[in-house]
């Protein structure tokens, strides 16, 4: 336990000490090496490096030099990163080997390591963070920590600013009053809907009851999306303590965090946090002496894409089959064991202590007329700096991809982009330049989803990203409301049709008038919504639907039916890396001689095509 | 409070079950937490286990089983010694996961959520895994394969394969 005196004092001490993590000229003559420690870098070895400079730093005992974990620093594709502070210097594609020589060179000698240095898209090399055009344009709000503390110290979290909000609500602010500053501020949900927060927060506050739930939505199931688990995996007392003002706010006094349990990584750390806050007292009975109690359980999802719905998510949590249930009554007036219940996403909750403390006016001054603040993208896919993106609502998608993500890698240009994941829509290079918040994505024909963003580039085909997310929704549609369970299976046989080169015009047809139906038909979001990447698809690139119904061609290969991998014999050289390099030995002839393919073997993996160095191998 | 929370179905037969009975409350509300343990220990929730739930909970083995089969992480079936899993979330998709899928199916000549008939690998297709910067990525028994391609599948395959 903890008193608020004593909390007080730690944030003053934790923030002097730990100011060169934000401060290029700290006043200090140490040194922190922060390891990215998400799951991205993680999956490539950074605990071993964190491990090794450790064991090298102890052996050469070296003094006034600390090795830190921290959250995702975002741009996942150069990981693993390592950055130094004070000075900011930002490694990439670190190896565990390359530790001796960075302590060597950097720490002990005071050099760079020149080879190690982060190369930006243009081939220049960047010293440091900031000077990275992945940075430039991008806003920390959500993500604000995430890179800068270890989120498993909570003291690390309280040197900067961290509990202060829940200070100053507790001890100054009536529940009326929080609303109204969320109000105020303009913060719509993050999960996907954007229905306004302070609205939700003021429903559930207004219905009587003897107990209500504040629940916490990090399932976060769109495949490519991972802002919510890098936000928990970064900064996970940020979500803690939105969550226990949005306790004392309506008056619950307990609180669930349903968490996917494919996520490891952030189950450990929000656990962490949990333990962490209870033992100084601020979760738990008569918190900050203010007579509020609040405690908080994590609930384990199993794997059901219908369980980001909320009242499935509810389900889930009760220990049932996550089928949505009907709406209304909503959750906020009967939500959790039948009680009022409040429902938020990751990134939500971790706006809103920063709302609390820069007041509605800062907040609202960021964004668009109607989307306020900062969303947080998974950018992924055919881009070339693939990772974690925060921007200003109503940033150009054209700004997000070329200027933040670097373009397109390997010459290739832009086909389409995809937010929203099942749920959303792909959206074509006409549209590049619509400023992104909710009413123009929707207007687009996609939505804004939780945030992931995956590039595509012309060599994809469309029909069969439509049939991939069909595949999804077949897979995961709860079977609740019949127009979802047999109108996404009957879709997905179409389109299997279509990249098959069995369809016809009339399935085009088909095709939109089910999408009709099931969004009609359908109880929740997941059903509503599955349509979408087909009717956004078939919208903007009918020709190649057509292509592949009419013409019977699939001109991007995908569609193995569709296409035929040829080796061009007056462009071939003989050289022999085709068969060399082919997994399945498809590739005859002799040496030094003229190559074809024997069609009944391939697989049309496209590895020769990449491999010929005269471009002598096609469709 | 102890003659309640023991666990009949299993109680002496197996001491996972009864550690894991002694840790939850005989309430509803617990199953799905109780299963996720089961699998994570098992690989898979045997039917012993389902039966032990089932009665300490007081829920009946066909809603349990419903349960188990609405839920993707929930498997009947034991995993092989090998699991590899495919990435087929959106961001490795694009990036052609399918073809390794593809060619793995072809090589074990088993569907995703298959074993082998020797026990030694299974299939499995998994929905983003996280790393999406080494997009298209499997994992085999957790441990992460980036940058994927159908000869580093094929490689892996054959080191494994040699493997007892």
């Amino acid at each position: 336990m903890k008193t608020l005196e004593e909390i007080n004092k730690i944030r003053e001490e934790k923030r002097k000490e730990l100011d060169l993590r934000v401060n290029t000229k700290a006043d200090t003559r140490e040194k922190h090496i922060l390891v990215c420690h998400g799951t991205g870098c993680t999956s490539s070895k950074s605990p071993k490096i964190l491990e090794n400079f450790r064991k090298i730093i102890e052996e050469k005992k070296i003094e006034n030099v600390r090795v830190i974990m921290t959250g995702c620093f975002g741009l996942c594709a150069k990981g693993p990163i390592v950055i130094i502070r004070p000075e900011d210097t930002f490694y990439s594609n670190v190896t565990p080997d390359d530790c001796e020589e960075i302590i060597q060179t950097h720490i002990i000698e005071g050099k760079t390591v020149d080879r190690l240095l982060c190369k930006d898209i243009d081939g220049k090399i960047v010293n440091s963070l900031d000077e990275l055009n992945f940075y430039k344009k991008q806003k920390r709000i959500a993500l604000k920590n995430c890179g800068v503390i270890n989120p498993e110290c909570i003291d690390e979290y309280i040197a900067f600013d961290g509990y202060k909000a829940l200070e100053k609500v507790l001890k100054s602010m009536t529940p009326d009053e929080v609303i109204d500053i969320l109000n105020k501020s303009g913060l719509r949900g993050r999960g996907g809907a954007g229905f306004p927060t302070g609205k939700k927060w003021s429903f559930t506050k207004g219905y009587q009851a003897d107990q209500k739930y504040v629940v916490c939505n990090a399932d976060e199931g769109d495949p490519g999306a991972f802002m919510d688990r890098s936000i928990l995996e970064g900064d996970p007392h940020s979500v803690l303590e939105s969550m226990i003002i949005a306790g004392y706010t309506i008056g619950a006094s307990k609180g669930y965090i349903y968490v996917r349990a494919e996520y490891p990584i952030a189950v450990k750390r929000f656990q962490k946090a949990i333990d962490q806050a209870r033992e100084y007292g601020i979760l738990g009975k008569n918190i900050f002496d203010s007579g509020f109690d609040f405690d908080v359980e994590v609930r384990l999802g199993a794997g059901a894409f219908v369980c980001g719905e909320e009242t499935a998510l509810l389900e889930s949590i009760e220990g049932k089959r996550g089928q949505p249930r009907v709406k209304p009554p909503f959750p906020a007036e009967c939500g959790l064991w039948g009680k009022p219940t409040l429902i938020n996403n990751v990134e939500t909750y971790a706006n809103i202590t920063r709302i609390i403390l820069e007041g509605a006016d800062w907040y609202s001054s960021i964004g668009t007329e109607t989307s306020k603040g900062t969303k947080v993208f998974a950018l992924g896919g055919n881009v070339n700096n693939i990772g974690l993106v925060e921007v200003p609502m109503g940033t150009t998608l054209r700004e997000i991809v070329f200027d933040i993500g670097g373009g397109i890698p390997n010459n290739r240009s832009f086909k389409a982009a995809q937010t929203g994941g099942p749920s959303g829509g792909c959206i074509p290079s006409e549209h590049l330049d619509t400023p992104i918040d909710y009413e123009s994505l929707k207007q687009i024909g996609s939505m804004m989803g939780s945030g992931g963003l995956i590039v595509m580039d012309d060599t994809k085909c469309m029909p069969s990203l439509a049939k991939f997310y069909l595949d999804f929704t077949v897979s995961e549609s709860c079977g609740k409301c019949t127009p979802c369970r047999i109108g996404t299976k009957r879709m997905h046989e179409i389109l299997e049709k279509i990249c098959n080169g069995q369809g016809t015009l009339e399935d085009l047809d088909k095709l939109e008038k089910l999408a009709v139906n099931i969004q009609r038909g359908s109880v929740c979001g997941l059903g509503q919504s599955a349509p979408n990447p087909v009717i956004s698809t078939l919208k903007y690139f009918r020709d190649e639907f057509v292509e592949h119904v009419v013409d019977k061609n699939c001109r991007t290969l995908e569609c193995k039916a569709l296409s035929k991998i040829v080796i061009n014999k007056e462009k071939c050289k003989g050289c022999g890396l085709c068969q060399k390099n082919c997994p399945v030995n498809a590739i005859e002839g002799a040496a030094r001689e003229i190559r074809y393919i024997n069609q009944d073997k391939c697989i049309k993996c496209g590895t020769c095509l990449t491999k010929c160095p005269f471009h002598a191998i096609g469709n | 409070m102890g003659e309640t929370k023991r666990c009949p179905g299993c109680t002496g037969k197996d001491p996972f079950l009864e550690e894991l009975c002694k840790k939850y409350e005989p309430i509803k509300d617990n199953l799905i937490q109780m299963l996720n343990e089961v699998q994570e220990h098992y690989g898979y929730v045997p039917t012993k286990a389902q039966q032990a739930l089932s009665d300490y909970l007081k829920v009946p083995m066909a809603e349990i089983y419903g349960v188990i089969t609405f839920y993707s992480r929930f498997t009947l079936k034991p995993k092989g010694k090998y699991n590899v899993a495919v990435c087929l979330g959106t961001a490795c998709f694009v990036k052609g996961s399918q073809k390794i899928m593809d060619r793995l199916k072809e090589r074990l000549k088993i569907e995703a959520g298959e074993t082998t008939k020797d026990g030694k690998f299974s299939i499995e297709e998994t929905r983003c895994v996280g790393a999406c910067g080494l997009a298209p990525v499997f994992t085999v028994n957790g441990e992460v394969y980036g940058k994927a391609t159908v000869q580093k599948l094929d490689q892996v395959l054959d080191e494994l394969g040699e493997k007892e």
